[in-house]
């Protein structure tokens, strides 16, 4: 019996009955209620606005009291989140708040990212309720709720429009958890100005598509206000813990020389249109919408993103159960990390073996240039053999010449001596014309080279 | 808990080990979200689904009607032309009633032909089977990608259990009964048409029933290891006192000095129902309805549900996984009656309680 059948005929069954006296069920909402109230409620704000804007001022405005803060520097490299949990108690009502600031928010001259670590945050939050829902043993009776039921958009009162980084947020957030944005330090824009501003950044809003909480108006005890109050958004606040004397009362305001600005005047700021939206109607609704449609959708991309589906193959329903469901999921979980593991490896491997052959091209051309360079020495040597041996043979050649010198002036001078003077003369003569003669036969080259001395002329 | 992935450069957890309590200087308005939460309430209604268990002929059907002050049953008189039912059937039956705008969604289920048979042998495997089917519905639909916005209820809260007025103590098959069902529901043993007992016999035979429950270790509703402060203590305490509660149930209305009461008339006078002392049925529509409502919704789906859904997920990891599986392998009773877990602890701060014997 699929379950559609079944609530078609017990809707069928389901008839009206009239009693015929007085059960006592009408206090029902009290023993809900009581029992709320023993449990405490869970209430979580994210406060989005550029350091320095009002958000922690305007926290302790609307909750009446001084929490630590300390101010924030604005010198942060990216945005961060903090998180901090108090715990208030009106008459027997206890409210666990939770207030996350972003710090630096708007401070860094690079804001691409700047929504990215807000988004984490709360994608965090739902997952965190995800799993402690998929536990087999789970305690969510128990569970201290952190997803985000609202956030508080600081926009700063420019008076012209929604900046660039503002419209980038807000479009990353609405899908996400419920936005009201907020037009902070209000007092230092007039009426008027501050009617248009309005108007341009409601229907800068609406152009893009970005979707406001609107508060509900479903319900007839609250329809009219709720109706009336959708109206006035964005709402310009002033924030302000000083107390200042008017008339005969102490009210919160914020003194200028030219004048004092009340906060809780409905004239001079909307601030308490916020606290009445914020607190006094609206907060469970809030935190219904969170549960039933921010996280429900999450739930279900997160879910259909590891491969859980409603409708198995031949359209039969496909239950999780069937499947082991946390140990899948943490089995998904363990697959997608085995995979991711694995890839890396798989790309270090590539590296590695690029590597390896780039190296052996370059070992090769060493060992190419290497030879080539033997290949010259080789050459160059052989050529300086060659020279070597030419001029030994040069050097050979002219010691036989200077020996064949010496000999030719040994025996001139032996002819010289033998025949006398005349005879030597004559004698001399031959020998100098044969010395002249043989000297003549050398060539004007080889003479060069030998340096040969010029015949004796004193021999005459 | 222990697998979180490597988080962004921010404290994703807020601190809550250190939840400093704040001073509130003024009225701020958070007392206006109780009046929300009634808004809230009165709009989505509310569901209650009951079950009467018994041997026919105890009054079952009449004091399902004198409860609500209406026909929920057509009739409370057996269709004599047909025959006794040979086996256990359940009979369910839906109604919505309304009182000073609020909606009640009223499921009440009956048990005819129960402790009926010569041998009445696991005669509590329907009614164990029925429960656990309701639970196992929710299960699916709270498993789903798609989930409804409003999960229809349809787990059996509170099992009234009619104990015959024998006078003398608790018989084998009512304590089978109560042991089983008792870890499975929240039972409350009423003894039924408390007017054939004296009001002497009435208590000494409400004493040895306690005794009996005490010997076995039958944990009744209210059970005592949810009482979650003082006050329920006290209060719990006191009705503990009272457990079974002596009940009549009448849907006639009678004029006694005056007044038209719903009562049982005889020859040797009138049993008013909502006399105190006559019958103790004013006690135990209180506790039904007008204190415990709540709470015996709390319990069954903080605790009775979660034990259930334990068992089923650790038992369906046994289960061959492959492409294409598509049937749960049936939740068969045989299965989920091994004794569970121990009870789901309710608060953080209260000791782990042991399992019972």
């Amino acid at each position: 019996m699929t379950t559609e059948r079944l609530t078609r005929e017990k809707k069928e069954q389901i008839r009206s009955l009239t009693m015929c006296g007085h059960v006592g069920f009408e206090s029902l909402p009290d023993q809900l209620v009581d029992r709320s109230i023993q449990q405490g409620f869970c209430f979580n704000i994210l406060c989005v606005g550029e350091t320095g804007i009002g958000k922690s001022t305007l926290i302790n405005t609307l909750f009446n009291t001084n929490f630590e803060e300390l101010e924030s520097s604005h010198f942060c490299p990216c945005v961060r989140l903090r998180a901090q949990t108090y715990e208030l108690q009106e008459s027997n009502v206890r409210l666990k708040l939770t207030i996350v600031n972003t710090v630096g928010f708007g401070d860094q001259i690079n804001k691409e990212e700047s929504y990215r670590p807000i988004v984490d945050y709360i994608d965090d939050q739902f997952e965190a309720y995800l799993q402690e829902e998929l536990k087999i043993k789970r305690a969510l009776f128990n569970y201290h709720d952190s997803r985000i039921h609202v956030c508080l958009y600081f926009i700063a009162p420019t008076g012209h429009s929604l900046r660039t980084l503002d419209l980038l947020t807000m479009k990353s957030l609405d899908s996400k958890v419920n936005i009201i944005p907020l037009i902070a330090k209000a007092d230092t824009i007039s009426k008027s100005e501050l009617q248009k501003f309005k108007m341009k950044l409601m229907s800068e809003l609406v152009l893009n598509g970005v979707q406001i909480y609107q508060f509900p108006t479903d319900d007839d005890t609250t329809a009219k206000i709720n109706g009336a109050m959708n109206g006035h958004l964005p709402f310009a606040v002033v924030g302000s813990m000083d107390e200042i004397q008017i008339g005969n009362k102490m009210v919160k305001a914020r003194q200028y020389p030219w004048g004092i600005v009340q906060v809780e005047n409905e004239n001079h700021c909307d601030f308490v249109k916020l606290r009445e939206m914020l607190i006094c109607t609206n907060m469970e609704d809030l935190r219904e919408q969170t549960h039933t449609r921010h996280y429900e959708l999450y739930r279900r991309c997160k879910l259909e993103q590891m491969g859980f589906v409603d409708v198995g193959p031949e359209n039969k329903p496909l239950s999780m159960l069937a499947t082991g469901l946390q140990e899948t999921y943490e089995a998904k979980r363990h697959e997608f990390y085995g995979e991711r593991l694995r890839k890396e490896e798989e790309m270090k491997q590539m590296f590695v073996q690029r590597v390896k052959e780039k190296e052996a091209i370059l070992k090769e051309a060493e060992r190419e240039l290497q030879a080539k360079f033997e290949h010259l020495k080789r050459i160059h040597q052989e050529e300086r053999m060659k020279l070597e041996e030419k001029r030994r043979m040069l050097e050979e050649e002219s010691i036989a010449f200077s020996k064949k010198k010496a000999t030719c002036d040994l025996f001139q001078s032996q002819s010289f001596m033998a025949s006398g003077s005349s005879i030597k003369k004559d004698k001399d003569r031959k020998k100098i014309d044969a010395a002249t003669a043989f000297c003549d036969c050398l060539t004007a080259k080889e003479r060069m080279r030998l340096c040969v001395t010029p015949p004796r002329k004193d021999l005459d | 808990m222990d697998e979180r992935r490597s988080l962004s450069p921010c404290s994703s957890r807020p601190s809550s080990p250190r939840t400093p309590p704040c001073e509130i200087l003024g009225s701020v308005g958070i007392e206006a979200v109780l009046d929300q939460l009634r808004i809230k309430a009165m709009k989505t209604g509310f569901e209650f689904n009951i079950m009467v268990v018994g041997q026919s002929g105890l009054g079952k059907s009449t004091m399902v009607n004198t409860l609500f002050k209406s026909k929920v049953w057509q009739s409370s008189l057996p269709n004599l032309e047909l025959p006794m039912p040979q086996t256990l059937e359940l009979h369910s039956v839906t109604h919505v009633i309304e009182e000073k705008g609020l909606k009640l969604k009223l499921t009440v289920t009956d048990t005819p032909g129960f402790g009926d048979q010569i041998n009445n042998d696991k005669c509590w495997d329907p009614i164990l089977s029925y429960i656990n089917q309701q639970y196992e519905q929710y299960l699916q639909e709270e498993l789903l990608i798609t989930r409804q916005r409003h999960i229809p209820d349809t787990r059996v809260h509170c099992c009234v259990y009619f104990v015959p007025p024998t006078g003398h103590c608790l018989r084998p098959l009512d304590i089978e009964f109560l042991r089983r069902l008792c870890r499975t529901v929240n039972v409350v043993p009423v003894i039924a048409r408390a007017d054939s007992l004296t009001i002497e016999e009435r208590d000494a035979f409400r004493s040895r029933i306690q005794q009996n429950l005490k010997t076995h270790c039958i944990d009744v509703y209210p059970q005592k290891c949810f009482d979650e402060d003082v006050n329920d203590q006290l209060l719990n305490s006191k009705i503990r006192e009272q457990i079974p509660f002596a009940v009549v149930g009448a849907d006639r209305e009678h004029l006694v000095n005056g007044r038209c009461v719903l009562g049982r008339k005889t020859k040797w006078g009138i049993i008013e129902v909502e006399n105190m002392a006559h019958c103790e049925f004013l006690l135990l529509r209180d506790l039904l309805i007008r204190s415990h409502l709540q709470d015996l919704k709390d319990i069954t789906h903080n605790v009775h549900y979660e034990n259930y859904r334990v068992l089923r997920l650790n038992e369906s990891h046994l289960l061959p996984r492959g492409p294409g599986w598509v049937n749960l392998a049936p939740a068969s009773p045989g299965q989920l009656m091994s004794p569970g877990p121990g009870k789901v602890r309710k608060r953080a701060n209260k000791d782990p309680r042991e399992d019972e014997c």
